[in-house]
């Protein structure tokens, strides 16, 4: 198998460890620990009182805005990162254009600020 | 793993890679609750912390987890109890998949990916699913306020971070680890090489601005608004207990030294010392016993970063959420932009 594979599947046994080392000590802990649920106990914890309508209550969200500026910045970074690793290969050509793709993006960001997104009310 | 004169086969090197592993996740974590959360803060706020179980309370982490192990393990009855079960190990997973990627010293690293900073960058951001699906499984009104708190900072707080990184990554010229710890080390300041090069000297706006984006990513105050004890009552935790809390407890502080880790790798020269010192040219020429230091060094560095995070954590209180989210949006992103155009135009100039 090849170096590169490997290194991959390495990740793969740090996840598995990760599994392994919380199911033993979950193991560890369902031996010792004693289970004597009461009605009061499992009941939702709302500041002792007691919890009203569903758990799963509807607010606004005001995050969706956000959610989607970060979809833009978040894919603006994966293309600037390999541009990153070569700056000097690129050159000036390079810088010009991804100057502009970044200031392109930028517009977005400030167009969502003047239609006030980012303000939080 | 390490250099040695035997071949190991590779179900050996795996298994030290892993048993590495789970020491680079449990010691930081360990050694920055105790010295910080338990002894740092109790001397700042005039007491002197736990002293009974052993030498200056040294022992009381081992007695915390004897402790959580036999606490009962409650969830509530409306809750999604599979997926509440499942995320504190989302958390912990996350972690582990982060630390892979840390190099301690020119052969003791775990991988060595060519692309190792954009890796960590993407997995670090698998605990938000976990904490997302904690405060939704809970079936609770504080966790779910807490859960969709947690998720709007951190996804504001990862792009500061990720652009932040950029700069560094123009400098090095590579996204490798092992290759941004060489860049640092056989650099020049003006063609003396007593230092090296580390990127902190011009990438400081970058240090900054990941620092602090370290510090909401790991919801420490002042961005604790997703867990604010006083009006969410831990949200997206409250309704854990026992070892599931303890395994997000574990979870937040490992990940502060994970990314205390990475943070001393991108700008303070990681496991290296500068190879003038030793007239090293390149990577091939760092001897094995750099190995066994290179980890110290890295602890120290660890241990630094971790005492700035805890420093600005007991001092500051907390933000408002809209502060939080116009400080991220208005900016900490345009200056971390500046920062790569100027980067940028300067490497290209130079």
């Amino acid at each position: 198998m090849s170096l590169f594979l490997r290194d991959y599947l390495t990740v793969v046994w740090f996840g598995l460890a990760a599994l392994v080392l919380a199911g033993l000590l979950l193991g560890v802990a369902a031996a010792v620990r004693p289970s004597r649920p009461t009605p009061q106990k499992v009941m939702a914890y709302e500041s002792g009182v007691d919890p009203v309508g569903t758990g799963w209550s509807q607010s606004q969200v005001r995050y969706y805005v956000f959610a989607l500026l970060f979809v833009i910045f978040d894919v603006e970074a994966i293309f600037i990162f390999p541009w990153a690793a070569n700056v000097e290969r690129y050159g000036t050509f390079g810088l010009i254009v991804m100057i502009a793709f970044i200031v392109l993006l930028l517009d977005g960001l400030v167009y969502a600020w003047k239609r006030g997104l980012l303000r939080w009310v | 793993m390490l250099a040695l004169a035997v071949e190991i086969p590779y179900w050996g090197q795996s298994l030290l890679r892993v048993v590495g592993g789970i020491a680079a996740v449990l010691l930081p974590a360990g050694t920055i609750v105790y010295l910080f959360l338990f002894k740092m803060m109790s001397f700042m706020q005039s007491r002197l912390g736990p002293m009974e179980a052993g030498p200056y309370g040294s022992m009381q982490l081992i007695a915390e987890v004897g402790k959580w192990l036999q606490k009962e393990d409650i969830a509530p009855e409306k809750a999604d109890v599979h997926i509440f079960r499942m995320a504190p190990i989302i958390v912990l997973v996350s972690t582990f998949l982060l630390v892979a990627v840390v190099p301690f010293g020119p052969q003791a690293y775990f991988t060595n990916f060519e692309v190792g900073i954009f890796y960590a960058l993407a997995v670090g951001s698998i605990s938000v699913i976990g904490i997302l699906i904690a405060g939704w499984a809970s079936a609770n009104k504080y966790s779910l306020l807490g859960g969709l708190r947690a998720a709007g900072q951190l996804i504001a707080y990862e792009l500061p971070m990720v652009l932040a990184v950029v700069g560094v990554v123009i400098q090095a010229g590579t996204m490798n680890m092992q290759g941004i710890v060489v860049a640092q080390n056989t650099g020049e300041i003006f063609g003396w090489g007593g230092l090296g090069f580390p990127f902190i000297i011009t990438q400081f706006v970058g240090f900054m601005i990941f620092m602090i984006a370290v510090q909401a990513e790991l919801t420490q105050a002042p961005f604790d608004m997703p867990i604010a004890e006083s009006e969410l009552v831990s949200g997206y935790m409250t309704e854990y207990s026992g070892f599931r809390f303890l395994m997000f407890f574990i979870g937040e502080f490992a990940t502060a030294g994970v990314f205390a880790f990475i943070a001393s790798v991108l700008f303070l020269g990681g496991w290296g010392v500068p190879f003038a010192w030793f007239g090293w040219e390149t990577l091939a020429d760092v001897p094995g016993w750099m190995n066994v230091a290179g980890p110290v060094i890295m602890l120290t560095k660890m241990l630094l970063l971790t005492f700035l995070i805890m420093w600005v954590r007991f001092s500051y209180p907390r933000f408002r959420e809209d502060q939080l989210q116009t400080f991220a949006w208005k900016f900490l992103i345009p200056l971390a932009l500046a920062n790569i155009v100027v980067t940028a135009i300067i490497k290209v100039a130079v």
